[in-house]
């Protein structure tokens, strides 16, 4: 299979989505009016109420929702064969993720700009924003103990990519001052950082770092994890405006290029799929497809996590409601694109059947790395790259967006902790600095306490995260079915992928339930159990409003 | 080489200064939207310190800097409202200082 005609496939199948789904959801379901008071306008503050340029507001949308795990998500998947996350990611794309977060920026502007949390209080119940703000917290600490592990083992595997990814940390730094003080204009200073980022890149392969295997007692990579949670520490507690935004901008720069090169290496070489289509010879101990596939890729074909930039800001700058579609549609399709991308690295990226396998050793043993690996092989072949120059490129790009996302997590978190303070009357939670303390802890805990004091077996939680992203989603969903319900409009398309993923996400979990417990893996059957326990609430919480919205409609209706 | 007078007019080069000033609109936008909120929000809790600091002397806290600050309250009066109703008084916490 060549992997041209999947890539025209997937893309003409995302394109259909755009043009012609999400066009009839526009107009027949959401019904948007590009006469509609938008909260931009109508709370116009020039801060956070500002209409915003389409195009711009899609950057930062895409470029806020995309990040690492549409990549490690997928990588891992196709160890199931091809065709399945293939096909998950374009029919997600199309019937879930662009109607989620197309739905999302448009329940929250009909809303007053309210943030997905607010809105389930609002409209659901108080009782279904309790169990939001548990899952929020819950997906936040996997993502974060998730994609430690992930940067730890790309700086294990790939040390020539060590001097880039933390010197891209003193590049935005950099930046954000000379932005800052307005030494110079914007567009010069982005060519200046885009430049000083890829001659890093450049001169990575001849300055390799490699942390020894052993290190006080602790391994390279625990050591690595335990470093990236300190920097985050410090990242997250820094004003924005001196790491974070200048870091997001390069990050966003680097996204479009490193697309445009991976697209641009797979027209140029035109590589066959080796992986199988459907692997009837998957490694023991995987997990089976049906229900695991639909967790472990999340991002990509539907993630909870979009809901909350959809409607914590992007829907505060949405100059006319007919742009939601293009912002939230397109953005997901964005993303869909991405994971296109990691499929077809982590499956034609490889000279042969053999290396493929070689590669695809066990569940989990793939991801990010078959990822880098795949890439770089067309990378180097299509466009004449050194190998190890690509293979960093692309180490960079995953290792930056998992760490931004991490900076960005635990300041999240952080906030948690320090609402949770406030709400208990709890002085010394309610500071910066233990909250962050606190924050870094309890992720560092399921780091370890996952996989052992090596900290290389964190990426058991990948399919429990995709759990808690999946509960996200479908409370998303429930908010906008809802709202179509007493609009008296059809629900379907709402519903309909709110009970597949609620089905899928508890199936899932009771499969992983037996596995951790035959493991005798405890820390990790605790924690499913938990999740299951906000799954099987969620789910009947989903039943309960529905019934009483229709009840409501009812009555009002005689 | 072209002088100042005629360069000014170069469909070319005013094509090219429009189009550079467009993406410099598009860099900054894109730079600062995203952190335009959080950004100001940290700049207003400083700012409210520097209030506390000008009204500290008409709440009864000693001031020895009252000489110099009285002389900003006028300065200040407009964002006195927002500052007392975010500081939680609802109305003005000064018995001689109506606001509301």
């Amino acid at each position: 299979m060549s992997a041209i005609v999947l890539l025209v496939l997937g893309l003409a199948g995302m394109a259909g989505g755009y043009f012609v789904y999400s066009k009839f959801i526009a107009e027949k379901i959401y019904r948007l009016d590009p006469d509609f008071k938008t909260p931009a306008h109508e709370y116009e503050d020039g801060v956070d109420f500002v209409p915003t340029n389409r195009f711009v507001l899609w950057g930062h949308h895409f470029t806020s929702v995309a990040g690492a795990a549409p990549i490690v998500g997928p990588a891992i998947a196709v160890i199931w064969g091809w065709l399945p996350a293939f096909l998950w990611v374009v029919f997600g794309t199309i019937f879930f993720a662009g109607i989620h977060d197309f739905g999302a920026i448009w329940a929250s502007v009909r809303n007053k700009a309210k943030s997905v949390g607010a809105l389930t209080g609002d409209v659901v119940g108080s009782r279904a924003r309790s169990i939001f703000m548990i899952v929020i917290f819950l997906v936040l600490l996997m993502v974060n103990a998730v994609f430690a592990v992930v940067i730890a083992g790309l700086m294990m595997n790939f040390s020539s990519a060590v001097v880039p990814v933390w010197g891209a940390i003193f590049v935005a730094l950099i930046i954000g001052q000379l932005i800052y003080r307005r030494v110079l204009s914007l567009p010069v200073v982005s060519v200046i950082g885009v430049i000083a980022l890829y001659a890093l890149i450049g001169i990575g392969p001849s300055v390799p770092i490699q942390m020894p295997a052993e290190v006080a007692g602790f391994s390279g990579n625990a050591v690595w994890i335990l470093i990236l949670f300190g920097y985050a520490a410090v990242a997250s507690l820094l004003p924005v405006w001196v790491l974070l935004q200048p870091r997001d901008y390069i990050n966003g720069l680097q996204l479009f290029i490193g697309l445009i090169i991976l697209y641009g290496a797979i027209l140029l070489l035109n590589p066959s799929i080796v992986a199988p289509m459907v692997n009837s010879d998957v490694p023991a101990g995987t997990p089976s497809m049906l229900p695991l596939l639909f967790v472990t890729i999340a991002c990509g074909a539907i993630s909870g996590f979009h809901g909350l930039v959809s409607s914590g800001t992007t829907s505060k700058q949405l100059n006319k409601e007919t742009d939601a579609r293009f912002v939230g549609y397109f953005g997901a399709v964005g993303e869909g694109m991405l994971a296109l991308a990691a499929i077809l690295a982590a499956t034609a990226g490889f000279a042969s059947l053999a290396d493929w396998q070689a590669m695809y050793t066990a569940f989990g043993a793939g991801g990010v790395n078959a990822f880098v690996e795949g890439g770089a092989f067309m990378i180097h072949n299509g466009l004449g790259l050194p190998e190890a120059t690509a293979a960093t490129l692309l180490t960079v790009m995953a290792a930056l967006f998992a760490g931004t996302t991490m900076d960005t997590g635990l300041r999240l978190q952080r906030y948690i902790f320090q609402e949770w303070g406030e709400i208990y009357n709890q002085q010394w939670m309610k500071k910066s600095a233990p909250a962050t303390l606190l924050a870094v802890g309890s992720c560092l805990v399921l780091a370890f306490g996952a996989g052992g004091a090596d900290g290389t077996g964190g990426l058991i939680i990948w399919p429990l995260f995709g759990t808690t992203n999946q509960l996200l989603a479908g409370l998303t969903l429930l908010v906008i079915t809802v709202m179509l319900v007493r609009l008296r409009r059809p629900m379907w398309y709402t519903l309909a992928p709110l009970c597949f993923l609620l089905v899928m996400t508890i199936a899932a979990l009771l499969i992983q339930l037996r596995t951790f417990f035959n493991e005798g893996n405890y820390f990790l059957l605790i924690l499913d159990i938990v999740v299951l326990i906000a799954a099987i609430m969620v789910a009947m919480e989903c039943a309960a409003a529905l019934k009483r919205t229709r009840a409501e409609m009812a009555e009002q209706g005689d | 080489m072209h002088d100042d007078h005629d360069s000014g007019h170069d469909p070319r080069r005013e094509r090219f200064r429009a189009w550079l000033s467009q993406a410099r609109f598009f860099a900054e936008e894109v730079y600062s939207s995203r952190y335009r909120g959080a950004i100001a929000r940290a700049r207003r809790d400083e700012d409210d310190l520097f209030m506390l600091l000008v009204f500290s002397e008409m709440m009864g806290v000693p001031n020895p800097a009252a000489y110099y600050t009285l002389e900003l309250q006028p300065l200040l009066l407009e964002r006195f409202h927002d500052w007392h109703t975010r500081m939680g008084m609802e109305r003005s916490p000064l018995d001689h200082f109506r606001c509301c």
